[in-house]
C-alpha cells in the first residue's frame, strides 16, 4: 500500500511538451511511473516522449482514463489548467507550479469545494512519490527507498533531508506528499496525516512544518484525536524574523501569528515528538520504531 | 509589495472611501507649498515609510504655523525614522504626507485580507480601534469581528450595516461604512492586495467616517499583470542588498549575526539558519539561491554574502537533488575563485554524486572546510565564524 500514487496509476502532465514537464515527464518515465500522455494547448495530436500529446485535458482524460495530472505550466496559466484538470474529471491534480496568484487560488479553492473529490497537491511544491512505484514532481527518484515512514512536507529540499536519513538508517518511505509552501494550497497536513494513518504500510509520519498560517495548528489538534501512529515533527523558521517572507509566501510571521515556538508547543501537547535539528528527523523516528 | 500611507489613500479615495485632505510632499520646499495649497492654519505632517508605529517614534507631527511646517519638514525628511517595527537601523523617510488634521470622535479598526484557512477574503474589524489589532487578538479575542465573504458574491452593503449598527453608529454614518467597506473591497480586486487596512477608520466630531490612516499589501505573485505597480514601489524602503537579490532572482533576507548563509530552497535555508542558531551561531542573512544553482547565480550570491560586512564566515548548504552535486560543486569552486573570498567558507553537499563533489571542493586548492552533514555543516560554521 501506499498513498495518492499506485504502480499503476494513469498520469498526465499539463505543460508536457515544456522545458520543465519534458525533463521531469522522463525522470518520472525512468522511476516507472505509469505516464500515459500529456497536453499542450495547440500540439494534440503529436507525440512526445513516445507519448500521445493532447489540446485539453478532456481530450487526454478520454482517451487514456488518466486518473492523475502533474502541473508544470506557468504561474499566470496555471489556475486555469488546475481547474480545467478539476472539470475533466482528474481526481489527484498535482501543481508544481510556483507563484501563482494568491486571487487566483481563491477562485481554485471555490471551485474545489464544489468537488470535494477531487485532490490537488501544492501549488509551489515538490509533488507526489510512492518510492519503487511511482512519482509526479521534481524530487529525484533515486534517494528514496520502499519503506515504512510517510512524509509530509510544506517544504522540497527539506523533504529530501527526511528522505535521504530515512533511506540511510534503512527505514525507506511509504509515500512522501509536499504540501507546499504557498498561503492558499490544496491538501494540507491534517488531509494527508488522515490517509497515513489509514495506510497499513505507513507505520510512522514525518511532519515538516514552517513559520506561519495555522496548518501545523490544525494538525496538532487531528494528531491528537485520531492519530494511533507515532509523529516526527521538525518546524523551520525559529530564527525568522516577523514580518518577512521567508522564500516561500506563505512562510512569514504576520503580527505575532504563526512563530516556530508556538507551533512547536501545540504540537508537543499533542503528543508529537518534535525534533530541534532537521538533522535528527532519521534518528527520531528510528528511536521510536525500534530500528 | 507594500504601498506608503499617501499612495493607499489615493487609491481608496478613486474607490469612494473618504479620506482627509492631503497632499504628498518629496521636499521642503514642497512641504511648505502643499501646506499652503491646503489652506487653514493646522496641519498633520506624516513620514512616509514602510512600517507602523510612526506616532511614537515622532514620525507623526501637529504644526500650527508654516515656519513650523518647515521645521518639521527639515527634522523629517532624509533622515531615518527608528519605530517599534523598523529595527534599529530605522527606514529613509523620502516622502511626507501633509494632511487637514480631524476631530476624532470615535476610532475603529477595519482590514480586508484573504484568510488562509477559509480561503475567502476576510474583513476584521472591531470597535476598538488605534490599538495594536495584533494585542487586541492577543487578550480580547471577543472584541473582533470576522466577515468572511462568499467568493461568488464578494461583499455585500448588509455585512456593514450589521458591522455599522452593532458599532452603535448613527445612520448617515452607516451608509459611509457601506462606502468604505465596498471601496477596500473593489480596491482588494484591482489590486490584487493581500490586505487592505484602514486603521484607524474614524469617526469625526461632525459625524463623517474617514480612513485616517491606511495600509495596502499587493501580492507579489501578481504583480505581472499590474505594470502601474512600478511607480508605486519604492526602492528607498527596502535593503539594497534585497533589492540586488531579486534581479538576479535570488530570495535575500539580511539578519544580524556574521555566518553568510547560502542554501537551495526556502525551507532548507530556514532550517539552516535554524541549527546555527541551535550551535551557537548567529546567521547573517537568510538566501535561498533556487533550484538548480548554476555558477552564475552562485557567483552572485557570494558578492551579495560578501557585500555584508558583519560577515565572517560562509556557510554553503545544497541539497543536490535532479542537479547533480559534482556540477554544484564546480560552480561553487568557478564562482569562489572568480570573486576572491577571504573568508572561510564551510560546503556542506548532499545528494546525487556528492563524494565526487567534496573531492573536488578539496582538490581545489580553495580555502573551502568540506562538512559531513547538516550538524557538522553548522558546528564547523560556528567555529569558523569564531577564529
Amino acid at each position: 500500500m501506499s498513498i495518492l500514487l499506485r504502480h499503476d496509476t494513469r498520469v498526465i502532465c499539463q505543460g508536457f511538451t515544456g522545458k520543465q514537464g519534458t525533463f521531469h515527464s522522463e525522470q518520472a518515465i525512468a522511476y516507472g511511473t505509469r505516464m500515459v500522455g500529456g497536453v499542450t494547448p495547440g500540439k494534440g495530436g503529436s507525440e512526445h516522449l513516445g507519448l500521445p500529446v493532447f489540446d485539453t485535458v478532456a481530450q487526454a482524460a478520454a482517451a487514456t482514463g488518466a486518473e492523475a495530472t502533474v502541473i508544470y505550466v506557468p504561474s499566470p496559466f496555471a489556475a486555469d489548467a488546475i481547474i480545467e484538470a478539476a472539470a475533466a474529471g482528474i481526481e489527484l491534480i498535482v501543481c508544481i507550479t510556483e507563484g501563482i496568484p494568491v486571487h487566483d487560488m481563491l477562485l481554485v479553492k471555490q471551485y474545489l469545494a464544489k468537488h470535494p473529490h477531487v485532490r490537488l497537491i501544492g501549488p509551489n511544491c515538490p509533488g507526489v512519490i510512492t518510492p519503487g512505484q511511482a512519482k509526479t514532481g521534481i524530487m529525484p527518484g533515486s534517494i528514496h527507498l520502499p519503506g515504512r515512514v510517510g512524509i509530509v512536507s510544506r517544504s522540497g529540499t527539506l523533504t529530501y533531508e527526511a528522505v535521504e536519513q530515512t533511506t540511510r538508517l534503512g527505514l525507506g518511505q511509504s509515500s512522501c506528499v509536499g504540501i507546499g509552501g504557498d498561503p492558499i494550497i490544496g491538501m494540507d497536513f491534517v488531509e494527508v496525516l488522515r490517509l497515513f494513518e489509514a495506510d497499513a504500510q505507513t507505520e510512522l509520519v514525518i511532519m515538516v512544518g514552517e513559520i506561519g498560517g495555522r496548518l501545523e495548528e490544525e494538525a496538532a489538534e487531528f494528531i491528537r484525536q485520531n492519530m494511533t501512529k507515532p509523529v516526527v515533527a521538525f518546524i523551520a523558521g525559529s530564527t525568522a524574523p516577523k514580518g518577512k517572507r521567508m522564500g516561500h509566501a506563505g512562510a512569514i510571521i504576520d503580527g505575532g501569528a504563526g512563530t516556530a515556538a508556538a507551533k512547536y508547543e501545540i504540537l508537543r501537547a499533542a503528543g508529537v515528538h518534535c525534533v530541534s535539528s532537521p538533522a535528527e528527523l532519521g534518528n527520531q523516528a528510528a528511536a521510536l520504531l525500534g530500528a | 509589495m507594500n504601498l506608503h500611507e499617501y499612495q493607499a489613500k489615493r487609491l481608496l479615495a478613486e474607490e469612494g472611501v473618504p479620506v482627509p485632505k492631503g497632499i504628498p510632499a518629496f521636499s521642503v520646499k514642497e512641504a511648505v507649498n502643499q501646506a499652503r495649497a491646503l489652506g487653514g492654519g493646522d496641519w498633520v505632517l506624516k513620514a512616509q515609510v514602510h512600517a507602523g508605529g510612526r506616532g511614537k517614534a515622532g514620525g507623526v507631527q501637529r504644526v500650527h504655523s508654516i515656519a513650523e511646517v518647515e521645521a518639521a519638514a527639515q527634522s523629517l525628511l532624509g533622515k531615518r525614522l527608528v519605530t517599534a517595527q523598523t529595527g534599529p537601523e530605522g527606514q529613509h523617510v523620502a516622502a511626507l504626507l501633509i494632511e487637514e488634521p480631524s476631530q476624532i470622535a470615535r476610532e475603529f479598526y477595519l482590514a480586508l485580507l484573504v484568510d488562509r484557512a477559509a480561503a475567502r477574503l476576510t474583513f476584521i474589524a472591531s470597535a476598538e480601534g488605534g490599538m495594536e489589532i495584533e494585542t487586541l487578538a492577543a487578550t480580547r479575542p471577543e472584541a473582533i469581528q470576522r466577515i468572511v465573504l462568499d467568493p461568488g458574491i464578494g461583499f455585500l452593503p448588509y455585512q456593514a450595516r450589521d458591522l455599522g449598527f452593532a458599532w452603535g453608529l448613527p445612520a448617515a454614518a452607516v451608509q459611509q461604512l457601506v462606502k468604505v467597506m465596498q471601496g477596500m473591497y473593489q480596491l482588494a480586486r484591482r489590486l490584487d492586495a493581500q490586505m487592505v487596512e484602514v486603521n484607524p477608520l474614524a469617526l469625526t466630531q461632525e459625524g463623517k467616517v474617514l480612513a485616517l490612516d491606511a495600509k495596502v499589501v499587493m501580492d507579489d505573485n501578481a504583480l505581472y499583470r499590474h505594470p502601474e505597480s512600478d511607480e508605486l514601489f519604492d526602492s528607498t524602503q527596502q535593503d539594497p542588498r534585497e533589492i540586488t537579490a531579486r534581479q538576479f532572482g535570488l530570495n535575500y533576507i539580511s539578519l544580524d549575526g556574521n555566518i553568510g548563509c547560502m542554501v537551495n530552497g526556502a525551507g532548507l535555508a530556514m532550517a539552516t539558519m535554524d541549527l546555527i542558531k541551535l550551535h551557537g551561531g548567529e546567521p547573517a542573512n537568510f538566501l535561498d539561491v533556487g533550484g538548480g544553482a548554476a555558477a552564475d547565480k552562485v557567483t552572485q550570491a557570494f558578492k551579495l554574502i560578501l557585500s555584508d560586512q558583519r560577515v565572517k564566515a560562509i556557510l554553503v548548504n545544497i541539497f543536490g537533488g535532479i542537479t547533480r552535486c559534482d556540477l554544484l560543486a564546480q560552480g561553487i569552486i568557478q564562482a569562489a575563485s572568480e570573486v576572491g573570498i577571504h573568508l572561510p567558507v564551510v560546503v556542506r553537499l548532499e545528494g546525487t554524486k556528492k563524494e565526487e563533489g567534496m573531492a573536488m571542493l578539496r582538490e581545489s586548492g580553495l580555502r573551502m572546510i568540506v562538512a559531513e552533514g547538516l550538524t557538522d555543516a553548522a558546528c564547523k560554521a560556528v567555529e569558523a565564524a569564531r577564529t
